[in-house]
């Protein structure tokens, strides 16, 4: 029973931070439906970022998460400005072979800068394991969960409440119209990249307490899982990004768990595959129709 | 002599190599109704579109209360006080009555927002009702009601109404022409695209005719109402 407990955390951890980083997917494909798959290349970014500001100029950790946060939300929006802005109304295949294109150039330029092999992160802070009914939960993993959860509430507050939310449901329901409403479109696009890189940072700097060390393609796998998770959960919906991370965290700990975890890769791009035949629109995803 | 509105002159509109609009010109005053009437494809909405900022013109220019308008972004052209109610609606059919409303009022301070609501609910009793309501449940003439509220909550002084009686039951297209003839009276200018010629033109004080991409008549909407070409064209005889 306690193996189950501490597994549920484990996953609830895991999920946490796929969340965070589907949000990013979901987001972005709600407003110009691109796959962004250079999302994942912002965590390895900013997980260098990191690992400069502590290692390198000596700068303490609170530095370091402010600069991940900072420098992952800048890039989200250089990327959005000088890459995919010339191709707004370029057809959307073009759009998605560039976005694989910035993966590449960011994998094969952190490698280029920093080299191949793995840069440790120090850690961020020094906290014993908190020890609940007789199982130890690390400090990591209760950070990292009630972390996600704030921000993921900030999220829903900002998109249900505010201006500018509004303006990101408007320009994602009809850009058109919201155009007529006066809303500036590309502000808008901008800042959903934003938000979504901004989201990004946070789980660079929560997967780093966890897996303390950078390297050029560990956004790749991280980046994958995470639009799994977003297809899972309905891709384009905010609260299905939530859920779908959380799944497939729980999922893929489970798996290790009951001892396959040479399998938990494969078991979740069996996920998506069973998603993509059983349910193509996901959990919470609505229903895709033409509109007349 | 009254007050230029809106004036459009010599647009030459393309979609891609395809010439969609001849030379168009033509003018708004301020408190008109004027109306634009042809065929599917006559470049009606096209025209619209324009004006919004949506499509671009390649000659000419356009002049909307003494201020080109021709290179201004579609979000800024609302700031102007001029409202485009597209084709086909287009409300947010995600969010609420209210939320849509509320979207139309984007560019204005949040002070104004409550007392235009109060006005487009006077306007619209209707959308009161189901001010909670999900825009997407409405019927299609309460659709046109909120397409038309939100406009109203740019802080428009001139609509761009395209074909506002698309799709609706007799009983319906009535209503909404009544609308368009209140807001009218109460001092909205209104440029008006319509297939249904014999309403836009019971309810216009001055016509234009498109037809391929050239305006072909213009005059007076009660001239325009008894002109054999007209009746036979689009009157039904």
């Amino acid at each position: 029973m306690s193996n189950f407990f501490s597994q549920l955390i484990n996953g609830l951890q895991l999920g946490s931070i796929y969340a965070l980083v589907a949000l990013g997917y979901s987001m972005v494909y709600g407003i110009i439906l691109l796959l962004n798959f250079a999302h994942g290349d912002i965590i390895m970014i900013g997980a260098y970022t990191s690992w400069i500001v502590m290692a390198k100029m000596g700068l303490p950790p609170v530095a370091a998460i402010f600069a991940t946060v900072i420098v992952c939300t800048l890039l989200g929006v250089f990327i959005e400005k000088v890459a995919y802005t010339p191709l707004r109304s370029a057809p959307r295949i073009s759009l998605l072979i560039t976005a694989i294109g910035i993966s590449y150039f960011l994998e094969y330029g952190a490698q280029l800068i920093w080299g191949a092999s793995a840069q440790v992160i120090p850690s961020y802070y020094n906290v014993a394991p908190i020890s609940i009914g007789g199982v130890k939960i690390s400090f990591t993993a209760i950070l990292t969960i009630a972390v996600s959860v704030v921000s993921m509430i900030a999220l829903a507050l900002l998109v249900q409440k505010t201006k500018v939310g509004k303006a990101m449901r408007a320009v994602s329901e009809d850009t058109g119209a919201a155009q007529l409403m006066g809303i500036n479109v590309n502000a808008t696009i901008s800042f959903t990249f934003a938000i979504g890189s901004a989201l990004a940072g946070i789980g660079s700097v929560l997967y780093c307490c966890q897996y303390a060390q950078a390297t050029p393609t560990m956004g790749s796998m991280l980046g994958l899982k995470a639009f799994v998770a977003a297809v899972l959960g309905g891709i384009g919906s905010i609260p299905g990004a939530m859920v779908g991370g959380f799944a497939i965290g729980i999922a893929e700990c489970f798996v290790s768990a009951i001892g396959l975890s040479v399998w938990k890769d494969a078991v979740v791009f069996a996920i998506l595959i069973v998603v993509l035949l059983v349910k193509p629109a996901g959990l919470l995803g609505r229903q895709l129709q033409e509109k007349v | 002599m009254s007050e230029t509105m809106l004036k459009v002159d010599g647009i030459n509109v393309y979609y891609g190599n395809i010439h969609a609009l001849h030379d168009i010109s033509f003018t708004v005053n301020k408190g008109e109704i004027v109306t634009l009437i042809g065929a599917n494809g006559a470049g009606k909405s096209t025209n619209l579109k324009t004006i919004s900022g949506l499509l671009r013109t390649k000659t000419g220019d356009i002049v909307f209360k003494d201020k080109s308008i021709k290179t201004m972004a579609p979000h800024k052209i609302v700031g102007q006080g001029l409202a485009h109610v597209p084709e086909g609606r287009r409300i947010f059919l995600r969010m609420t009555v209210q939320e849509n409303l509320e979207m139309g009022a984007y560019t204005q301070p949040a002070s104004t927002i409550a007392p235009n609501l109060e006005l487009v609910y006077e306007h619209f009793p209707r959308l009161k009702e189901r001010s909670r309501q999900i825009a997407g449940t409405l019927s299609g003439g309460e659709q046109q009601m909120l397409a038309m509220g939100r406009a109203m909550m740019t802080g428009a002084d001139m609509l761009l109404l395209d074909e506002p009686s698309m799709g609706l039951a007799p009983i319906m297209v009535q209503e909404i022409f009544n609308i368009i003839q209140r807001l009218n009276e109460q001092g909205m200018t209104i440029l008006l695209v319509e297939q249904n010629a014999q309403m836009a033109l019971s309810v216009a004080s001055r016509a234009y005719v498109l037809e391929t991409g050239r305006i072909t008549l213009q005059g007076d909407a009660d001239s325009l109402l008894h002109n054999p070409a007209v009746r036979k064209a689009y009157l039904g005889g």
